[in-house]
């Protein structure tokens, strides 16, 4: 029965392995991924490891690749889907050699082996392998410079990719003409939405109706002359 | 099931993985494909805890998983900046490290 459902699992994984690398759209690699990660996450319970496949499951499959999902969504690249081979470059031979040499190392590797023990299912476990006392009494002891290192890494990551995707200026051409003196009431919002600021002009009383191409602007007079710039 | 099955399953997946990254232009993608050289590598080293029967290379998996969580949230930041700044998505293209 254990060897029935390690082909079926095993089969997905790679299924979903092929599937990242050539499909040519990226939101479909990430959906394949997902797929790769859930059948992983079964292999893993194979192995008696609930806690990492409960792990893999929550934290790969549920947050990471809804970031992911996210990302493309912003990003996009389904419109122009790039062709796997470019023509007039021996990219993809070289690479498919080298990972064939790869695999053939690892191979040679896992059957060529001096562990005898690799031939077993490995020995006889304990009560409480892969649970989650076990793991969290070897994070808090054995473990634990590890698991404060790792922390610290979190922080830094979360850190470093707020500073990184961060809005500094770039995605709106006029963003660059505000000059410093202007305010927070200055920043683009909708016209005729009874701010502060079209209060004390008298905006929408007795001003007639913007031209609907510059709706927003209208406080922002080097953004209209960049609009205008731009016809 | 003995365990060399699962190394080798880690082997072909490890393999896919490079494929990806080397021939794939989209840096999203190629994301993805270090996503999936890190779990075959998670793959193994559950694979080596089941056999020696300790929990240590559960500890490994689990620590792989958080730098994988860093690398991504790092690698879709610089993507990101990269979209907002108009340049172009594409690996192949973005061979100046020039601001």
């Amino acid at each position: 029965m254990t060897f029935l459902f390690f082909f079926i699992f095993a089969g997905f994984a790679l299924a979903g392995a092929v599937g990242v690398v050539v499909l040519r759209n990226p939101f479909y690699c990430v959906l394949s991924l997902v797929v790769h990660l859930v059948a992983l996450a079964l292999l893993f319970l194979l192995l008696e490891a609930q806690f990492v496949a409960v792990a893999q499951i929550v934290v790969y499959a549920g947050a990471v690749m809804v970031l992911y999902v996210f990302v493309v969504g912003y990003v996009g690249g389904g419109d122009h889907p790039e062709p796997l081979w470019r023509a007039g470059t021996r990219q993809r031979a070289l690479a498919i050699g080298f990972a064939s040499a790869i695999f053939i190392e690892l191979a040679i590797a896992v059957l060529g082996t001096g562990l005898s023990a690799l031939g077993t299912e490995g020995i006889a476990l304990t009560a409480n392998y892969g649970t989650p006392e076990q793991i969290g009494e070897l994070l808090l002891t054995d473990f634990l410079l590890a698991f404060e290192l790792a922390s610290m890494l979190l922080l830094v990551a979360a850190i470093g990719a707020v500073a990184l995707a961060g809005r500094r200026g770039g995605i709106a051409e006029d963003e660059g003409n505000l000059s410093p003196r202007h305010g927070v009431v200055d920043l683009p919002r909708p016209a005729a939405t009874g701010s502060m600021a079209e209060g004390v002009s008298g905006y929408g009383v007795t001003a007639p109706l913007p031209d609907p191409q510059f709706e927003g602007r209208e406080l922002q007079q080097p953004a209209r002359a960049a609009a205008e710039d731009d016809r | 099931m003995s365990v060399n099955w699962y190394l080798i399953v880690s082997a072909m997946i490890f393999t896919l993985g490079a494929t990806g990254v080397m021939i794939r232009r989209n840096p999203l993608v190629v994301l993805l494909c270090l996503e999936l050289m890190l779990n075959a590598g998670n793959l193994a080293l559950i694979g080596f805890s089941r056999m020696w029967g300790n929990g240590a290379g559960e500890i490994f998996a689990i620590v792989v998983m958080v730098i994988a969580a860093c690398e991504v949230a790092i690698g879709l930041g610089i993507i990101v900046a990269l979209y907002r700044r108009r340049l172009p998505v594409d690996v192949d293209e973005l061979s100046e490290l020039h601001g």
